[in-house]
């Protein structure tokens, strides 16, 4: 029994560690009409995916429990709503702009003033990112709980976390200023990525390009080559995700760099909010909005042990190593699809694959007697 | 998709559950409305190709788009009763028909030789030629007593009494949600060359 495909998957079944059922159970015997008729393998395949599948899981919004279902919990809710909306709210509009007002009037003239200045220049344009950062995270009274050592500015390594919503980079950055690689966005975002996000070297790429890749590489490496560089900061999954599951990490980036690898794990608390930005569904306005009328956002980071590649590890296994760590610390569980599916269709090499293995068992069992 | 089950009434879940004759329980129905209201995007009353085919194991499926043929632009009742060939409650003439009907995919009560022919070449691709395909099903209908140019009816479909696999005669809805819920811890997962694979727990 060893027609092509089947050593190819049983390679495959022996990496992903895991029983791949394909059309025919290996069925033997002379092919008889009922054989060729009978598609229901596929047909329960399909029905499975339509009934529910593990990719649209990982995209879907998880809010927390409604309590105030209850005739006194139910004004104390009321209550609790105008709290938020009529006096935290504008609060904290008030602390975003104060720090706004600080942030510009001090990056402005730093900006310009220090021009010569290099090194000193980036220093407090660090600092004050971190800063704004910081104004950021309180504008949604954001409690987080750091873990592990801090990151330290080293040239050759780059940090990967998971992916849950733009909020992880404001997060991670209140800490150390992080250069990071991030989808252009238009709108305001875009705009204080040109201007603000650039002065600490952060790389922008288009998802739609794929030429881009390339250049996107020689671009990583001389950055994490730097030493005056900030630390890299990459999410690989590519794409948000709720929190609950992790999504295939990409090896292309962050794990192909012959460089240390250091994971961080986000977990957000969904007790007062849940932080997943469904970017389908919302713009981020809509969601910092939301984040900014919501009691608190809780979450625990943790700065992980970083990781080498090992002699004899491909890439993807190096990824899927990290991806284990950082699931694992975080309460995650995995799933085995690529987040850019979500934009895109599925190669069609995995439906060849069940096909070459039809035609290949119709075919020797057609020449049994 | 927590409201689902207030915007769908008792006698829509009785009306519905007529239109299935009675494959599915009324907690079924409510978990496959949830489901229905999650792939409709914009609520429009059905799932659109497009929405279908963004379930990336569907996509990956051969006879995706026959199945997308007949599932494209139903409404939740038609959807279910689609649907209920899979219901543990289905009897094995009820699934019988329902593979009948893929096969039969220009309606008119008989699958002619061409209607096999199309759904080899779905399942084979390009890794079995034309004539290879005709020659394996010439074969196998003389063997069994029927020629090219035969049709074969529902009956004939039931007489041949293939056996089914063991997953569609026991598939029921229980089963294929709650494969999804212990995912696979891939250990290591690969990519050969540039494609994603999807797999499920046995159940």
């Amino acid at each position: 029994m060893n027609s092509s495909s089947e050593i190819q998957n049983q390679k495959l079944s022996s990496q992903l560690d895991l029983d791949l059922d394909f059309e025919f159970d290996q069925p033997s015997g002379k092919l008889r009409l009922r054989d060729l008729l009978d598609i229901s393998p596929t047909l329960t395949e399909a029905s499975g995916a339509i009934i529910d599948d593990s990719f649209t899981r990982c995209f879907k919004s998880n809010p927390p429990e409604t309590w105030n279902w209850n005739v006194y919990l139910f004004p104390l809710w009321c209550l609790g709503v105008v709290i938020r909306y009529f006096f935290l709210f504008p609060a904290r509009v008030l602390i975003l702009t104060i720090g706004w007002m600080i942030f510009l009037s001090s990056y402005i003239p730093v900006h310009f003033l220090l021009k010569g200045h290099d090194k000193l220049r980036k220093k407090f344009e660090r600092y004050l990112v971190e800063l704004i950062c910081s104004f950021f995270v309180a504008s949604w009274t954001g409690v987080v709980k750091y873990h592990g050592p801090r990151p330290s500015r080293r040239p050759k390594q780059v940090f990967v976390a998971n992916h849950t919503s733009m909020i992880d980079f404001i997060i991670l950055e209140q800490m150390t200023a992080f250069a990071v690689i991030m989808q252009k966005h238009p709108g305001w975002v875009g705009l204080l990525q040109s201007t603000i996000l650039e002065s600490v070297g952060c790389i922008w790429f288009n998802r739609t390009e794929v030429k881009d890749r390339e250049i996107l590489t020689k671009k990583l490496r001389d950055h994490v080559q730097g030493a005056e560089n900030n630390p890299l900061l990459i999410f690989p999954e590519g794409t948000c995700v709720n929190n609950n599951y992790t999504v295939m990490f990409k090896k292309g980036g962050a794990f192909e760099l012959d460089c240390t690898v250091c994971p961080i794990a986000i977990k957000y608390n969904k007790i007062f909010v849940d932080a997943f930005w469904n970017s389908r569904k919302q713009s981020f306005t809509k969601h910092l909005l939301r984040l900014m009328t919501s009691w608190a956002v809780v979450c625990d980071v943790w700065y992980l042990e970083p990781q080498n590649i090992k002699p004899g590890e491909t890439a993807i296994e190096f990824a899927e190593r990290v991806r284990d760590i950082i699931s694992v610390r975080a309460g995650l569980k995995k799933v085995p699809w690529d987040g850019l599916l979500k934009y895109s269709r599925p190669s069609p090499k995995h439906r060849e694959l069940k096909q070459q293995s039809f035609s290949e068992s119709m075919l020797r069992r057609l020449e049994e007697k | 998709m927590g409201s689902a089950s207030s915007v769908l009434t008792q006698y829509d879940i009785e009306e519905v559950q007529e239109h299935c004759s009675n494959l599915f329980s009324q907690q079924e129905i409510v978990s496959l409305y949830q489901r229905f209201c999650q792939l409709d995007r914009n609520a429009k009353g059905f799932i659109s190709a497009d929405e279908f085919l963004s379930v990336p194991e569907f996509a990956m499926n051969p006879l995706s788009q026959r199945l997308l043929k007949m599932v494209d632009g139903l409404n939740f009742k038609d959807f279910v009763a689609f649907l209920s060939a899979f219901s543990g409650k289905a009897t094995t003439q009820q699934k019988i028909e329902f593979i009948f009907k893929v096969y039969d995919s220009d309606n008119n009560g008989k699958v002619s030789f061409n209607d096999i022919l199309e759904v080899l070449r779905d399942l084979s691709g390009s890794f079995m030629s034309d004539e290879q395909r005709e020659k394996v099903l010439r074969q196998v209908l003389q063997e069994a007593g029927y020629s090219k140019e035969s049709y074969l009816m529902l009956d004939d479909f039931i007489k041949i009494q293939y056996v089914l696999s063991h997953d569609f005669l026991n598939c029921s809805l229980y089963c294929l949600f709650k494969k999804s819920v212990n995912y696979i811890d891939a250990k290591v997962g690969s990519q050969l060359g540039s494609f994603q694979v999807g797999t499920k727990n046995g159940g």
